[in-house]
């Protein structure tokens, strides 16, 4: 369990989150989402403090994440980076490795976790184990990036727009993918997106953001049926009207 | 030729160990100061600063900066020490700069991953930052090596053997195969160490096993020979105490180093250490020092560059003995005695000029002085000798002219410039039919070649001392510009030389 208490970010005279209060049960996936710049990978950050918060608090499971030394910490939870952050330099095999082997498992244990691992993001183990990253594809690198996160077996996962840069049918599969990994593995999630699709496919339940502030929290549903303000609406508005043109297209452009 | 390659051992040996073992302290030293430097802001620019202060001193004036310091210091000041530092100083800068550079240049995506994935700080190090920065880093490194090898052959003149042996007497000898014996062993060992840092670099970044491994045991091979052939001598204690002879840079000492080296083994029986191609000054610190045991140098250089004394009316014996007086009160350095000639700066004409003008001494020049072309070496129209021959006889020539020694003497003997500056030992007076003008005014000081000993030797070793005294008084000014020429004109080795001269006693 994740609670947010009133956590602030300030830069200087900006103010990039403020006080978000946020509850995130164990075992739900609960999205961020909101437009580019809004505060979302800054608020993914002070959950496991890569931004140290300027304000208010973060508690995992009822304790602090100050009281942990921080790599303690983030050895603990599951981070997928917005960007790449697969390092260059090692192999599939040593990219998914690195939060076991820091927290010292057994080569074995390794071994069996990461072919486990590729397995579960649908890859072919022996194939992928000894390549560096410039020899996947984006969509490759993504699911590797999935595996690391999951690799020390977290019981909470961090991801930052892990499927913005795919292409829609890569993406498309890859939700699916992570819907189901995650639906076996049960991992209390934050997940940021700036996609509505995605977070209606994929949430438990919605938290929308704009300017660092909470602007509507609900279920996918509660947000289509009841929008809390105009923004949130055009938000929502946007996938629903991109639909109905497609229905009209396919509709009008079916020979007879 | 096969003369020359068969030093190559030798001078190679010294040229691998210097290099070796500057790169590897020079290494050790920068890239922990580098990743420091990159953790501690401030550090950053003083670290930087330093080394690029130390980058813009002359490699050469940093290495025989080192002897006096090692000296006052009262440790070994010339051979391997002086060059170990100074080369591993030169060393620490473009790795040192490349460790700062490739470390900050590691993109923040990968060092903020490498925190989100639950590195601690030294992992985030090791694990991420230095290979990152490797590639960048090595570049560093073998950018050193290139230099390191290349400024090596400077440690001629502080007493270390390496390939500059072959550049230094070459160049002073007119012996321009040993030059390029010396120029291309520097050029191939720099490409092999190059190639070797490359490989080893190239293999660990793709993996490879097989590179690694092939330039891991040649770089190990060669460290290996190299702290051996270092050691060896260590170990071997000085139960026979080798005598240190010593001689600056040109032809001249050559052959009385070996002379000198000649007569001690022959009369005592002892094993010599020849170390030749010494800075000018070094000699004499080296000496002072006793890291040196003997060597020759000149009265009037001691009078004015170690004992401070202008140049005076002074004549030879009252010159020679005060720097034996002082030498032995001040510095612990006993002269046991003139070899019987001069090297002093002395006015050259052509022959059928000083007769046709009916010339004898520098005073007869003065009226013709205003239709005639004076020639001097870098060095000679910043002298104290060039003031007092202003000073005394007013010579005021048509025109001026600075070029090379060894340029100077065919100069005016084909008559492109008219009177030089030359050395009076120099054989090309006699073989271009020069004439030296008399100093009838006492403008430039005496320059008594005398035998110079350290006090190590005179307390420890008076035998030797003795076996020297033979050879006091025994050269004049016509048989040292002889033998000076038989290396400059015919060829000959400075052994070859010495040799025919102790035999002919
Ligand atoms: N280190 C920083 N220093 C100053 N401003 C920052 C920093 N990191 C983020 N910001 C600013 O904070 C705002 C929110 O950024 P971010 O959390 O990355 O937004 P999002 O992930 O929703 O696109 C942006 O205006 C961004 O420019
Ligand atoms: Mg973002």
């Amino acid at each position: 369990m994740i609670e947010l208490d009133a956590l602030t970010k300030r830069y200087g005279d900006q103010v990039v989150v403020d006080r978000l209060s946020l509850r995130v049960e164990r075992g739900e996936l609960v999205v961020l989402l909101g437009t580019s710049g809004c505060g979302k990978t800054t608020t993914l950050k002070m959950i496991n403090r890569l931004v140290e918060p300027s304000d208010g608090r973060v508690l995992l499971d009822g304790a602090d994440v100050g009281s942990l030394p921080q790599h303690e910490l983030r050895r603990r939870i599951g981070y997928v980076f917005q960007k790449v952050g697969l390092f260059p330099h090692m192999t599939v095999f040593e990219n998914i490795s690195i939060t076991p082997t820091l927290l010292d498992w057994s080569a074995d244990r390794i071994r069996r976790r990461v072919d486990e691992l590729l397995e579960l993001v649908e890859l072919d183990a022996a194939e992928m184990r000894d390549r560096r990253p410039d020899e996947l594809s984006g969509g490759q690198q993504q699911r590797i990036g999935v595996a690391r996160a999951l690799a020390a077996e977290p019981t909470v996962m961090l991801l930052d727009e892990p499927f913005g840069a795919l292409d829609p049918l890569t993406r498309d599969r890859l939700q699916q993918s992570f819907s189901r990994i995650r639906s076996q593995l049960g991992v209390t999630a934050v997940f940021v997106t700036h996609d509505l699709t995605e977070a209606l496919l994929l949430g438990d339940r919605i938290v929308v953001m704009r300017d660092g502030h909470l602007v509507q929290e609900g279920t996918p549903h509660e947000l289509m049926v009841n929008p809390v303000d105009e923004f949130v609406e055009q938000m929502i508005g946007t996938p629903k009207r991109q639909a109905q043109l497609v229905d009209d297209l396919l509709g009008r452009g079916t020979p007879a | 030729m096969s003369e020359q390659l068969a030093l190559l051992p030798a001078y190679l040996t010294g040229h691998v160990q210097l290099t070796l073992v500057a790169l590897l302290l020079g290494t050790a030293i920068s890239v922990p100061l580098g990743i420091v430097a990159t953790r501690v802001r401030w550090l950053e620019q003083v670290v930087l600063g330093v080394a690029g202060i130390i980058q813009t001193i002359p490699s050469l004036a940093l290495l025989a900066i080192m002897v006096p310091l090692l000296a006052a210091l009262q440790v070994q000041s010339i051979g391997y020490l002086p060059a170990i530092i100074g080369l591993t100083l030169y060393s620490t800068l473009p790795i040192l700069r490349n460790t700062v550079i490739g470390i900050a240049g590691v993109d923040p995506a990968y060092t903020e991953a490498a925190r989100g994935v639950g590195m601690t700080e030294r992992q985030q190090l090791w694990r991420v930052e230095l290979p990152l920065a490797m590639p960048v880093i090595v570049a560093g490194l073998r950018t050193s090596s290139v230099w390191v090898v290349g400024m090596a052959t400077l440690s001629t003149p502080v007493g270390a053997t390496s390939l500059g042996n072959y550049i230094f007497a070459g160049l002073q000898t007119r012996n321009y195969t040993a030059v390029m014996v010396g120029c291309v062993a520097a050029a191939l060992l720099a490409q092999l160490l190059d190639g070797l840092v490359r490989a080893l670099e190239q293999g660990v970044r793709l993996h490879r096993r097989a590179p690694v491994a092939a330039a891991l045991s040649v770089l190990a091979a060669l460290y290996l020979f190299a702290g051996v052939t270092l050691v060896r001598p260590l170990l071997a204690g000085d139960a026979a105490r080798q005598v240190v002879v010593g001689s600056k840079g040109f032809t001249e000492q050559y052959i009385l180093s070996e002379i000198v080296s000649g007569q001690v083994t022959a009369e005592t029986g002892l094993g010599t250490t020849l170390i030749q191609s010494l800075g000018s000054t070094v000699a004499f610190d080296a000496l002072r020092s006793g890291d040196l045991d003997v060597y020759v140098d000149y009265s009037g250089t001691i009078w004015a560059t170690i004992l401070r004394r202008e140049a005076t009316t002074e004549n030879r014996s009252e010159v020679l003995g005060g720097v034996e007086r002082e030498l032995a009160a001040d510095y612990g350095v006993h002269v046991v005695g003139a070899l019987g000639f001069e090297n002093t700066y002395a006015l050259a004409m052509r022959s059928a000029d000083v007769r046709a003008l009916g010339l004898r001494r520098i005073s007869d020049l003065i009226p013709h002085a205003a239709r005639l072309v004076f020639g001097g070496d870098y060095e000679f129209f910043g002298r104290p000798e060039w003031v007092s021959l202003q000073e005394r006889y007013g010579l005021a020539f048509a025109e001026r002219r600075t070029m090379d020694p060894s340029l100077m003497y065919q100069a005016v003997a084909q008559g492109d410039v008219d009177v030089i500056s030359a050395f009076s030992t120099d054989g090309r007076i006699a073989a271009l039919d020069l004439t030296l003008l008399e100093d009838d005014r006492g403008a430039v000081p005496p320059y008594d070649a005398v035998l110079l000993v350290s006090d190590r030797l005179m307390r420890e070793q008076p035998e030797v001392v003795t076996a020297l005294q033979v050879l006091v008084g025994t050269i004049d000014a016509d048989r040292m510009r002889a033998m000076n020429l038989s290396v400059d004109a015919d060829g000959l080795t400075p052994r070859a030389v010495a040799e025919e001269f102790l035999a002919g006693r």
